[in-house]
């Protein structure tokens, strides 16, 4: 079998006496559309921290492409091809949709220590900028100041910005957070463009949408994976039909 | 064309005010204004410098009066010491003040926020006590430099005029250096992670070492200031660096508007007047000028420049 994309091996984080990530081991292949779902405080954005070097596991190792990636800086692993958007809408809000996106590019485009031309009038940054604003829909609103945007908008500035870096894999912590009925299904056929062109971890409160987009889903319940496999097994699963009590019907009668 | 704005008239108005002082000095007869305009003209080369990395940078520098001491004892040693050309003097105080802002950054750059703005207060006083203890250059009661940096002939630091334009000549260049930097790949990054230091980490941009260069340039303009500085005063003391100088940096940067290209030379301009002749009309200026300080910033956001803008759309 080849080399997965993303590999996780017995990925541990502790908090005091909490494990947050238990154990966790789970491999993307390249082109796949990975889920991650799981009750709240299952760890879901814990273990997506840790692939994105934002927080350091306690034991096991994260490899993309085959290299041990596990104790490198977030911006090391940005080069490398790994990209993310936030759950929590994080961008520069004093900044236009545009600088915002070119940003992104001009990270993956050499270095930064470029003192003396506009930046602003780099046509390969700004064409850059503007060919991932147009690909989540966003092109007219290019020179708007971020903090004017919508919550909707910003949600599509992220993965933008996401996509500006050209990245192999996509961490996507719940993009469809706050977004209205339309907004979602905007997002989902969004992503269903995406994933033709780049390999995806998506975590996800939205079953309808998980079902609809996922290759495999794995089911983090406190820190572990209980299971993983195609939509279809997920659904047919009793331990996850146990860990959801309460949203059992969401995961049964949907996608 | 962009259209009219009341700041940019105003900012228009009060450069060419600066360029033509020397003019108005002779015309009326009156010498003093010619020494009160060249130290504000150095210090607001100092308050643009601190601009770049607390504006721009958002890098609160609570000790940036150490650059105005290292660049002036550079100056002031090495004519101690006989080595009386410019030539020597100005590289040897860039590049003091490089090395300092150099260490300082990489030091203090670990911490954030409160911690930051301490830690760089720390280094400046540590700063200022070891320039107390140089016996050999004046210690506490400071060093008088007999004789102003000779450039060969090229320009009279002794001149009263010469050295006004001197001083303006290098303000105008550290404003357009700012400009191109700021607009720059580098100058939106260090802006970006002013902005959300997380997002910039997370697209792939190290954010320490770009804010350590950002604070090495801005030290090194800064010592440029600090050697314009002992040539104005023909003195040097530990006092320059005294942390209430670098408050008056920062006063400066927010009374005329922080991250704007000339808020801080309206800042200075306008702090540095208050000053002079609220002093001349009572002793206790300071009551006076505290007041209308919290006033400008309780009221006028964003400082002059902010409220210039403001008057513009209302």
């Amino acid at each position: 079998m080849a080399e997965p994309l993303l590999r996780v091996e017995k990925l541990v984080r502790r908090f005091g006496g909490i494990t947050a990530t238990d154990n966790v081991s789970l491999d993307v292949a390249a082109g796949e559309l990975h889920a991650i779902i799981g009750p709240n405080g299952a760890g879901k954005t814990t273990l997506i921290s840790q692939l994105t070097g934002h927080l350091e596991p306690h034991s096991g190792s994260v490899s993309l492409g085959g290299r041990d990636i596990t104790h490198l800086p977030a911006y090391r692993r940005c080069a490398l091809g790994l990209a993310r958007s936030f759950q929590i809408t994080s961008l520069l809000l004093d900044f236009t949709a545009a600088d915002n996106v070119a940003l992104a590019a001009q990270a993956h485009a050499g270095h930064s220590f470029r003192f003396f031309a506009n930046a602003r009038k780099e046509k390969g940054l700004r064409d850059a900028a503007h060919a991932a604003l147009d690909r989540v829909g966003l092109a007219h609103r290019a020179d708007v100041l971020v903090s004017k945007l919508s919550h909707g908008e910003r949600r599509q500035i992220e993965l933008a910005v996401a996509l500006a870096s050209r990245p192999k894999l996509l961490l996507l912590d719940e993009p469809m957070a706050g977004l209205g009925v339309t907004e979602s299904q905007g997002m989902v056929k969004l992503l269903q463009e995406l994933r033709k062109e780049v390999s995806i971890v998506l975590v996800e409160h939205d079953m309808p949408a998980v079902f609809a987009l996922a290759d495999r889903i794995s089911v983090l319940v406190y820190g572990r994976v209980i299971a993983s496999g195609d939509p279809a097994a997920i659904r047919a699963n009793e331990d996850v039909k146990r860990a959801y009590l309460g949203d059992q019907h969401v995961v049964t009668h949907h996608g | 064309m962009k259209t009219f704005s009341v700041s940019k008239a105003v900012t228009a108005l009060m450069l060419a005010g600066l360029v033509l002082l020397p003019l108005y000095s002779y015309l009326s007869g009156n010498i003093f204004i010619m020494t009160l305009f060249t130290r504000i003209v150095i210090l607001a080369l100092a308050a643009a410098s601190l601009n770049l990395i607390m504006g721009f940078g958002g890098m609160m520098s609570f000790g940036h009066a150490a650059y105005l001491g290292i660049g002036g004892y550079a100056v002031g040693m090495l004519a101690q010491e006989g080595v009386g050309s410019g030539f020597i003097q100005f590289p040897v105080a860039l590049a003091a003040s490089a090395i300092y802002a150099l260490v300082i950054g990489a030091l203090s750059l670990r911490t954030r926020g409160v911690y930051f703005i301490m830690i760089t207060l720390a280094f400046a006083q540590m700063a200022y006590y070891v320039a107390s203890g140089l016996a050999r250059y004046g210690g506490d009661d400071g060093l008088t430099v007999y004789k102003r940096s000779d450039f060969s002939g090229l320009i009279n630091l002794s001149n009263r005029t010469q050295f006004y334009y001197l001083c303006l000549a290098c303000l105008f260049a550290v404003l357009f250096l700012i400009w191109r930097i700021v607009n720059s790949r580098f100058g939106l990054v260090v802006q970006g992670l002013r902005s959300n230091e997380q997002r910039m980490q997370a697209i792939g941009f190290p954010a320490k070492r770009y804010q350590l260069v950002c604070f090495v340039i801005s030290g090194t303009m800064c010592g440029l200031a600090g050697a314009l500085l002992a040539n104005n005063t023909d003195f040097v003391s530990p006092a320059v660096m005294y942390w209430t100088r670098s408050g008056d940096l920062m006063v400066m940067v927010i009374l005329g508007g922080m991250g704007t290209l000339f808020g801080p030379v309206m800042g200075a301009v306008v702090y540095l007047l208050l000053e002079e002749f609220l002093s001349q009309i009572t002793e206790y200026w300071a009551l006076i000028m505290g007041p209308l300080l919290l006033l400008i910033v309780l009221f006028g956001r964003g400082g002059i420049m902010g409220l210039l803008g403001r008057l513009n759309r209302g």
